[in-house]
């Protein structure tokens, strides 16, 4: 065995990141958190689960997957080299699987025959899933009305896999709604289910497990980093936030290092149409502290604490918080956090896809964009890792609707009313 | 157990007092709850008048945009009550006029966020200001937030802190020792709303438990509709909760204060 968990000085005994994370759920889940938490601690601790894990991560999921010089991208910017990590490379498009999976090789170690998730864009629902399908596990995957008509494909994916999909219709019909869904179930089948939670959000001990999960991202990437550049330290790192578990993966495994030693750790959130117009979902640029699904952490809330739809051109993003780990890396400037509008992510999305042939999940082009204005400042000794958290084959059909849009536009232009002042 | 009672806080002293009127009427407390602003802002105050007639304590809901631990019945109560501009400040004004008709203690049932947004502080003085008696704060386990529960008190509130099913004895004491105003537990392990069938099957062990620890009156909720449910839990419990049968009652045009007056009745205990 060679895999090994790594341990982090986050969170305290209680689940707290600083102020931010806990466990803020009804009284019913407090017992099934503490078993989780026993369980997981006992799998970790367990040649046997940690064997079946690295077994699955490397013949199942392909890892590990690349750290790629985008060559093209690089000259494009004109500044400091820049690699992709490439978990769009993971067998079924993104990071993730590799949480999917290990979450339900502990729920088939804990006895839990049914297994539910939560999904926006339909990555974190298909990798649950496929975990399920490939362990023998009942699924049920609650996902957004406005999500499910967004990534049709996904939706026929999951179902194909076996698992039942529930159409939330709630709230906004979004990526939050369907966590409170997932949530419910879980308070009502907690004795038999497991709740597979894609995000380092949630109540603890799941924003240190999926993080703990993850971190295989960064943990690859020191040492492909050291074979490819003689140093196993980025000099900065770009990773996309909507909860945060790919940037937290490949974050946390630098995010402890001593300051001087620390890579730049920048994390991208969905402006949407820009952090001024209120639609977007940016929870550290346009947020404020609050509890959401279990956790205290920075949130998009009015002055009376009702949660503010968010808005991303990503479904996967569309969620008003960020995961309480982020919070605390933001709070103290471990990480810095950036907004990156709609736009720029769609304008991201085809430079990666003309320069490089990738064509990255409309979360990932956030970071694409980040990234490449960030190279430009830095000297061509210098590295940016950039997390390409996933492959963009499930957002074509929404771009060309977009790009399509687009187009109509620029062919026959509206012609605008003039203002009227008084 | 209720006499033996030293309450904390004037809320504390009231709700316990409730509770002592019940038992001396040979019935079990009855706690009715309805959302805030439901059906609307201003058809509330007559809806709440009618349960505020029948009940020995009042649960006003604060309407949340996401509300993890109510059912659907209840939720959707809430986005219609958030659609006409009913939520946290304008919750708590609304108690205020309830407060100016009725003596009977009205306790606000809140999530965390809204306390959060709002300032702990500067919630617990508006509350205290309109005249609330208790806060039931169903995502919040006591250990998690130990000054909510200092803030109520030093603005004459009492708390209420929920035990489940799945609780395990340590939370029970935890939880039953956290409580000021009563101890709320959870019939089912679930969400709130209505069921099918007798679903109360876990109540008496769990009350049991409870009674070891809790220094305060014991209520029940989730799954109780009607007056047969509430004679079953009237048994063995000091209060019998019923939130989502009356907003489907409201819901459905039906006389609201018949349906309190019934169940009331049902509270009776042997």
């Amino acid at each position: 065995m060679s895999l090994q968990l790594p341990t982090y000085p986050q969170p305290d005994e209680r689940g707290r990141f600083g102020r931010f994370g806990g466990r803020y759920v009804p009284e019913t889940l407090i017992p099934a958190l503490d078993e989780l938490q026993a369980a997981y601690i006992e799998a970790r601790n367990d040649p046997a689960f940690l064997n079946e894990l690295e077994r699955l991560l490397k013949d199942f999921v392909g890892r590990p997957s690349g750290l790629y010089l985008a060559q093209r991208l690089t000259e494009h910017a004109g500044g400091a080299k820049i690699y992709l990590k490439r978990e769009d490379q993971n067998y079924t498009g993104a990071h993730k699987i590799n949480n999917c999976l290990a979450q339900a090789l502990l729920a088939k170690r804990m006895g839990k025959g049914r297994v539910i998730a939560e999904t926006g864009a339909g990555q974190h629902g298909v990798a649950s899933a496929t975990a399920a399908a490939l362990l023998g596990l009942e699924c049920i995957v609650y996902m957004g009305a406005e999500d499910i008509r967004r990534q049709a494909l996904n939706v026929f994916r999951m179902k194909l896999l076996g698992a039942e999909v529930r159409e939330v219709t709630s709230g906004t019909s979004t990526l939050k709604d369907a966590t409170n869904e997932a949530i419910r179930d879980w308070v009502t089948n907690v004795r038999d289910t497991f709740y597979i939670l894609g995000s380092v959000v949630g109540p603890h001990p799941y924003p240190a497990m999926v993080r703990d999960f993850q971190s295989i991202i960064g943990e690859e990437v020191k040492v492909q980093h050291q074979a490819l550049e003689g140093r196993p330290v980025p000099d900065a790192i770009v990773a996309c936030v909507g909860g945060g578990s790919n940037a937290i993966g490949i974050f946390a495994p630098f995010a402890y290092l001593p300051e001087d030693q620390r890579p730049l750790l920048i994390g991208t959130e969905a402006a949407g149409e820009g952090v001024e117009s209120g639609r977007h979902a940016a929870s550290v640029a346009g947020g404020r502290i609050g509890v959401l699904h279990g956790a205290m952490m920075y949130l998009l809330n009015d002055d009376e604490g009702q949660i503010v739809p968010p808005h991303s051109i990503s479904a996967g993003l569309d969620y008003p918080g960020i995961g309480p780990e982020h919070c605390l890396y933001s709070e103290t400037g471990v990480a810095q956090y950036v907004p990156v509008t709609d736009a720029q992510a769609l304008d991201a999305l085809q430079l990666l896809t003309r320069l490089e042939g990738i064509i990255p999940a409309l979360e990932t082009a956030h970071a694409i964009h980040a990234a490449v204005n960030l190279a430009r400042t830095m000297r061509p000794d210098q590295t940016v890792v950039v997390n390409l958290s996933g492959r963009g084959d499930k957002d074509v059909a929404e771009v060309m609707r977009l790009l399509d849009l687009g187009r109509e536009q620029d062919a026959a232009p509206t012609p605008r009313t003039p203002e009227v002042h008084a | 157990m209720t006499a033996t009672l030293t309450p904390t806080t004037p809320g504390a002293a009231r709700i316990h007092a409730a509770f002592a009127r019940a038992k001396q009427e040979g019935r079990a407390a009855f706690i009715p709850f309805m959302t805030a602003g439901y059906p609307t802002a201003q058809a509330f105050p007559a809806v709440a008048d009618a349960l505020l007639g029948q009940a020995d304590i009042l649960e006003v809901g604060i309407p949340y945009s996401d509300p993890l631990g109510d059912g659907p019945t209840i939720q959707r109560a809430s986005e219609q009550a958030l659609a006409g501009g009913t939520s946290t400040r304008h919750t708590l004004a609304l108690v205020r006029e309830l407060r100016s008709r009725h003596d009977t203690p009205i306790v606000i049932m809140t999530y965390v966020n809204p306390i959060y947004a709002v300032g702990p502080r500067e919630f617990m003085r508006l509350a205290q200001e309109a005249g609330v008696d208790g806060l039931i704060l169903p995502d919040l386990p006591p250990d998690q937030d130990l000054e909510i529960a200092d803030l109520a008190a030093e603005h004459g509130m009492a708390v209420t802190f929920l035990i489940a099913p799945t609780s395990t004895p340590a939370r029970v004491k935890l939880v039953a020792e956290a409580c000021t105003g009563f101890l709320y537990a959870v019939s089912v392990t679930g969400v709130t709303g209505t069921r099918e069938g007798s679903a109360l099957n876990e109540v008496p062990a769990m009350l049991a438990l409870a009674r070891q620890h809790a220094k305060v009156p014991v209520a029940v909720g989730f799954g109780v509709k009607d007056a047969e449910t509430a004679a079953q839990v009237a048994q063995v419990a000091d209060g019998v909760v019923v939130g989502s049968a009356f907003i489907n009652a409201v819901k459905a045009g039906q006389d609201v204060g018949a349906l309190a007056a019934s169940i009331r009745a049902g509270c009776k205990q042997n």
